[in-house]
């Protein structure tokens, strides 16, 4: 892992948000204070973080149904999106998009989506538009990654997505977090034969990785590389992470499907944040207390993010009509 | 009778429907559930439980749980269909249909029409439709408008569980592309579902579900509850109200229609869909051009606004029509002399 104390900590702080942020969720939602529908990103931290570390607000990322880890790692507003989740008139989106549409375009995060497999196309826009834009201040050209789920990479959108890119030679990176699972189903039934979706973009004519997604160093390195290709101009790119879901499809399922001690196993041995700290403090790159330090400040920030939610405005009838246009 | 839920009433014709006749599979995401995991098939069972025990009663050729792929599993059903099968294909939620639309707006509409009355394609594309669960702008719509457009498709909407068996039995044993669409919010309802295995209703009759004189409310799916709560409210005060369950939007009971509104001179169309080319404009426009003679008052529309469905419990409640807003409606049409 070649990254500095500070960004060990600032990725282990964004990892630990992201889970911390969720499992409130999970209580919350349990209890009926939460809406709607609810996809919990837990388990797939690392996939976030270590693709986002290396983004600034310039680069765009457009997400899935199972947005909050890409939100919050892609630096949008913790506590907006808690209001958010909640239906406040003060969240990110005003109360109108909840859990499966948040957005923040000033932070290069051009929405979660309901739709399966809708993403890709319109990463693939955004990196045109960043082609046109050239270079950044920095002097890098910008990016735009889409993530999609082993199931989403079945629509025809993500083909149409991936052959458009090639052809016209885009900045656009397909992130793969195969979780294993698509709702109730099995990637092993569902991927085909070949079960292996890189393998798919390489058909398209796309260089490809694969790494572990659990393994937060895998990823990062992982996407330098892929970042270096595809800034140096060479077009669009994929990566494909073996990654895994903590909990359901959505919250409330009863997960049938888990075969026995799955969960218990993947908790034990595929937590990438349990991993993420022994690997740091086993080869001494930071001390456990600090990240203990970090992990009360994250609790923080949570409690104070859902106070703050729980107190804020909610809408009234009046906010419905609002925003369907900017006029009319 | 028996007495049972919207949702088994779904279950069970299509299961004494594929007993009855081999030609009937069925085809969706997660239809079977669990397919490729060690919990393995029937794990869950269709994430509506309107599919549960299918796989295991018919197997895999029959019962064919597929990858998230919209437009492969309308357009598969439209191969099906014209290979002789009858395909009852499931998408999730109405919404997807933006995916798959090609499918069915291009080639499952119209192939009858285009291979000049040629073929047929008995495909039913099952839909869960509607709002209610805070489910937002991409899981709440009731796409019944639209799709009521195109010509070639049947459009079927019911509201009871006995409905959701009579039009569902029709509809597989129909020739016809039919869309069927299930209110989400309407699945738990109970209600007696008659025993006969041939029990059928045809398309395009409505249901009067309260009887009056003094005007004509006409609705569809979860809205038909909504009139109903009006109508009983209004009775409180001596108004009679004709409310009238479509049960189908394509082909439309016209007759119930007019019928209603001769006598009572005034109409309230509750929809659940926003107001703009839709089901509601679509029967104002109906009465307008064949009862104009005998409206006493404006067509009364009780729509959701021209927006997106919105997240929070405060703004989808104030998006959704409502009992008070059909109540209101009738006092504004019988204010009108
Ligand atoms: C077009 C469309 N089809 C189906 C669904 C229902 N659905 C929501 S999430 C999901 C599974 C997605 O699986 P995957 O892409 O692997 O992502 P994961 O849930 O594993 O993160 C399905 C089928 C949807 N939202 N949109």
């Amino acid at each position: 892992m070649q990254l500095s104390r500070e960004d060990l900590l600032g990725a282990y702080r964004r990892m630990k948000t992201i889970r911390d942020f969720e499992e409130l969720l999970h209580e919350e939602i349990a209890t009926g204070e939460i809406a709607g529908f609810t996809h919990l990103y837990c388990g797939q931290e690392a996939v976030a973080v270590g693709v986002c570390e290396h983004l600034s607000d310039d680069d765009k990322i457009v997400s899935t149904h199972r947005g909050h880890g890409h939100c919050l790692a892609k630096g949008c507003d913790v506590t907006g999106m808690m209001k958010e989740i909640w239906g406040s008139r003060e969240g990110l989106c005003k109360g109108k998009g909840g859990s499966m549409h948040i957005a923040d375009t000033d932070k290069g995060m051009l929405g979660a989506n309901g739709i399966v497999g809708a993403g890709a196309p319109i990463a693939v826009g955004a990196a045109m538009a960043a082609k046109l834009d050239g270079k950044d201040k920095d002097g890098k050209l910008k990016v735009a990654i889409a993530f999609s789920g082993d199931g989403a990479c079945n629509q025809g959108t993500t083909f149409e997505a991936m052959n458009m890119a090639v052809v016209t030679n885009a900045p656009a990176i397909f992130v793969f977090e195969n979780n294993h699972y698509s709702e109730h189903t099995g990637y092993k039934y569902a991927v085909g034969t070949s079960r292996d979706i890189a393998s798919r973009a390489e058909a398209f004519g796309m260089k490809v990785w694969r790494a572990d997604g659990t393994d937060f160093s895998a990823v990062h390195d992982t996407m330098r590389e892929v970042l270096e290709h595809v800034r140096a101009g060479n077009g669009p790119a994929a990566v494909e992470f073996d990654t895994e879901r903590f909990y359901g499809h959505f919250e409330g399922d009863p997960q049938r499907y888990r075969g026995k001690g799955e969960m218990d196993r993947i908790r034990s041995e595929r937590d990438c944040i349990k991993n993420f700290r022994r690997t740091v403090t086993e080869a001494k790159l930071l001390e456990g207390s600090d990240l203990d330090r970090v992990d009360e400040e994250v609790a923080k920030t949570i409690a104070d993010a859902v106070a703050a939610a729980r107190a804020a405005d909610r809408p009234t009838a009046e906010d419905v009509l609002t925003d369907v246009y900017i006029d009319y | 009778m028996a007495k049972m839920m919207y949702r088994d009433a779904v279950r069970n014709t299509i299961f004494q429907e594929m007993k009855r006749d081999d030609s009937v599979v069925v085809l969706g995401e997660d239809v079977v559930g669990g397919m490729g995991t060690d919990g393995g098939p029937e794990a869950i069972g269709g994430i509506w439980s309107t599919s549960t025990g299918l796989f295991a009663e018919f197997g895999a050729d029959r019962v064919i749980d597929t990858p998230i792929s919209e437009s492969a599993i309308v357009g598969a059903a439209g191969g099906l269909a014209l290979s002789g099968k009858r395909p009852i294909a499931e998408l999730m939620f109405a919404d997807f249909i933006g995916v798959s639309l090609d499918q069915i707006w291009n080639q499952i509409a119209k192939f009858r029409y285009m291979f000049g009355g040629k073929s047929r394609c008995p495909a039913i594309i099952r839909m869960v439709y509607g709002a209610g669960y805070n489910a937002a702008a991409q899981h709440s719509q009731s796409p019944h408008a639209i799709l009521t457009g195109m010509p070639g498709l049947k459009v079927v909407m019911p509201t009871t569980p006995a409905d959701v068996a009579g039009l569902l039995r029709q509809a597989i044993r129909t020739d016809d592309p039919v869309i069927f669409m299930e209110h989400k919010a309407l699945y738990g309802v109970q209600g007696e579902v008659p025993d006969d295995p041939d029990f059928t209703i045809p398309f395009g009759h409505a249901r009067l579900t309260r009887a009056g004189e003094d005007v004509t409310i006409v609705a569809t799916g979860m809205m038909v509850g909504m009139a109903e709560q009006a109508a009983d409210t209004l009775a409180e005060d001596g108004i009679g109200a004709d409310v009238i369950d479509l049960r189908s939007t394509s082909p439309l009971d016209e007759e119930a229609i007019l019928d209603s509104v001769e006598v009572t001179g005034r109409l309230v169309v509750v929809d659940e869909a926003p107001p703009r080319c839709s089901l509601a404009t679509d029967i104002a426009a109906l009465v307008a051009e064949k009862a104009f003679a005998s409206l006493k008052a404006p067509v009364q529309m009780v729509t959701a606004p021209h927006t997106p469905i919105p997240f929070a419990r405060e703004l989808e409640s104030a998006y959704l029509p409502n009992p008070d807003k059909v109540e209101a409606a009738v006092r504004k049409a019988l204010s009108y002399n």
